[in-house]
């Protein structure tokens, strides 16, 4: 990857965790972790690599996303905020009532969201559905989903996992988050779903391991992706709260919002970071 | 009698969807793993190329036809009515029924008279599960000739639609010339001393009803309500104005069916003695259907018992 690509993606992705603090600070609430840990892939996937157009968000032959873990609302709001799908301003409006910007994505009103998602394990299986439309239909698009690693819990999540490789659904690739943290403590002491590639392997998938953070390793995650003959996964592994420092690997960062004084620190946290690359 | 032709409802589900197939290619149809008792497997077997087994996995089926229908294009999936509409509820209400989207649901096997498979499959609550999401269209349709309607209709709406089928076969009531129209109850019989409003195949047992309140005197108007949600509140409003007094009948809970529909909108526009035919909040059990809809009341002779209540209850 070309280094002035490379930080021009960092700047950006920089600037999507800022809007991801400004959003969560303003609701008073959401979820700010698990935003920030998926917001490089997020970033990479609608700034370097999906066909979509923001100014045509319903364009017929777009690539399709999911955000199956729906909670990270806050990091595809500022994604397609800073894409250019709305203005950047509103995404201090997130949850209030006269906001278009939902708790949780709302295909029927925020421009340039796809699918509705936010009840864990659904979002995989309209990505498939998506997948299958294309290729019944004679579509050429490709549909990508990014997955929670508690999410993968949910059983729906296999049953859809099952099906597309049973269909040979190659127009179909899914990220899995893999930061390590739930609500209630490390994804270990819960439930885990680790090995989260051998079984992903196990139900005939194609899978690749990968640093989340790394935008050549995105990059090269998704090159592989699209020659393969099979749907893919991308297991992702990330930092819950990446970014902000205090909130790195902390599982109350799940579902909690900082208040003025933790938000002036990571919003400086972040302009550092921004200033360094620029 | 025994000329009466009698189709399952879930048979002309099938029919139409071959009917449709061969007019149009523009919608696929989905199953988990039942297609040869949905008889979605008519349409798997003249369209294979169109048709999606998704296993036994209707949670996953929801969200595919979901995600098929956010990509603009049309989708009849299937299964029973328990898995359909209660293992799936939750996918239904949110990957469906919150973005709106154009999903039909081919629910069939509903009801007591799934028969000798027993409560597991004996579903009387969907009809209540599926109200409760808004923006759901509910159709239950009474013969195999409005069922073949309803599937027609069904793929023309904007927005989710929950379609009622039954096993067992029932009499073929209505002509080629039967007009169906989503939303718009059928007045079978005019009367002017109850008014019954049933649902499904319960249909024919109210006109049944119909000629044994005749031969005692009492003139009882007749609706076939296919459409459980939007409700004709008007044809309702009218009956309750002009009979004073109303029986429902329908194979389903009385809590939260049909009965629970036209009772709530009386409540509160234009208050007058509903009587109520259902399943009484009970779990059905295993045996041949026809025994079972006499064991549980859901026959002409029960239709005219309330009748007869609903008349007495009139100020």
């Amino acid at each position: 990857m070309d280094s002035a690509v490379k930080k021009e993606l960092q700047v950006t992705a920089c600037k999507v965790r800022m809007g991801i603090i400004e959003g969560v600070h303003a609701a008073k609430s959401g979820h700010p972790g698990g935003s920030l840990s998926c917001a490089d892939i997020l970033t990479y996937l609608y700034f370097k690599h999906m066909n979509v157009d923001s100014q045509n968000p319903k364009k017929e032959d777009r690539d399709r996303f999911v955000l199956s873990k729906g909670h990270a609302a806050p990091a595809l709001y500022s994604v397609l905020a800073h894409r250019g799908y709305f203005d950047t301003e509103l995404l201090n409006t997130l949850r209030q009532p006269e906001s278009i910007l939902q708790g949780h994505p709302d295909m029927k009103h925020i421009p340039g969201v796809d699918m509705s998602s936010g009840s864990l394990g659904q979002g995989i299986s309209a990505a498939v559905g998506m997948a299958l439309s294309a290729k019944h239909f004679g579509d050429t698009y490709n549909v990508y989903s990014v997955l929670g690693d508690g999410e993968i819990e949910e059983g729906q999540v296999w049953e859809a996992a099952m099906f597309a490789a049973n269909k040979g659904l190659s127009n179909l690739t899914v990220f899995v988050d893999l930061n390590n943290l739930q609500i209630d403590g490390t994804i270990d002491e819960v439930n885990s779903a680790k090995p989260v590639d051998k079984k992903f392997e196990a139900f005939n998938w194609h899978t690749i391991v990968i640093d989340g953070h790394d935008f050549e390793q995105i990059e090269a995650a998704l090159k592989e992706a699209a020659a393969i003959d099979k749907p893919v996964a991308i297991i992702a592994n990330t930092v819950k709260g990446k970014g902000v420092s205090y909130m790195e690997n902390a599982v109350g960062w799940h579902g909690s919002a900082p208040n003025d004084e933790l938000y002036e620190q990571a919003m400086a946290e972040l302009k550092n970071a921004l200033a360094e690359l620029q | 009698m025994s000329e009466i032709k009698k189709v399952a409802t879930r048979a002309g589900f099938g029919t139409a969807l071959v009917e449709l197939g061969a007019k149009r290619d523009d919608f696929v149809v989905l199953d988990a793993d039942l297609a040869a008792a949905t008889q979605t497997g008519m349409f798997k077997k003249a369209f294979p190329e169109r048709f999606y087994d998704c296993g036994i996995a209707e949670q996953n089926m929801m969200g595919i036809a979901a995600g098929i229908a956010a990509t603009g294009k049309k989708v009849i999936c299937s299964s029973f009515a328990m898995f359909a509409a209660g293992r799936a509820y939750e996918q239904v209400r949110n990957s469906v029924g919150y973005p709106h989207l154009n999903v039909i649901i081919g629910a069939t096997h509903a009801g007591i008279s799934v028969g000798e498979d027993g409560a597991t499959h004996q579903c009387c609550e969907d009809i209540a599960l599926m109200r409760t999401i808004p923006g759901m269209t509910i159709i239950n349709p009474a013969d195999e000739t409005e069922a073949k309607l309803a599937v027609e209709a069904a793929l023309e709406v904007d927005g989710p639609v929950y379609m009622r089928f039954g096993r067992l076969a029932v009499p073929v009531i209505f002509g080629d010339d039967y007009k169906f129209e989503i939303g718009k109850g059928v007045e079978l019989k005019d009367g002017t001393d109850v008014t019954i409003i049933a649902t499904g195949l319960m249909v024919d047992e109210a006109m049944q009803a119909y000629e044994l309140l005749k031969q005692e005197g009492i003139s009882a108007r007749i609706i076939n309500m296919h459409t459980i949600k939007p409700l004709d509140k008007e044809i309702v409003f009218k009956a309750a104005k002009e009979t004073g007094a109303i029986v429902t009948a329908e194979e389903h809970s009385v809590i939260g069916g049909l009965g629970s529909a036209v009772s709530e909108v009386l409540a509160e526009e234009y208050p007058v003695p509903v009587v109520k035919l259902g399943v009484y909040d009970v779990f059905g059990h295993s045996g041949p259907a026809p025994k079972l809809l006499d064991e549980f009341g859901l026959r002409a002779v029960n239709i005219v018992e309330k009748a007869k209540k609903a008349i007495a209850m009139k100020k």
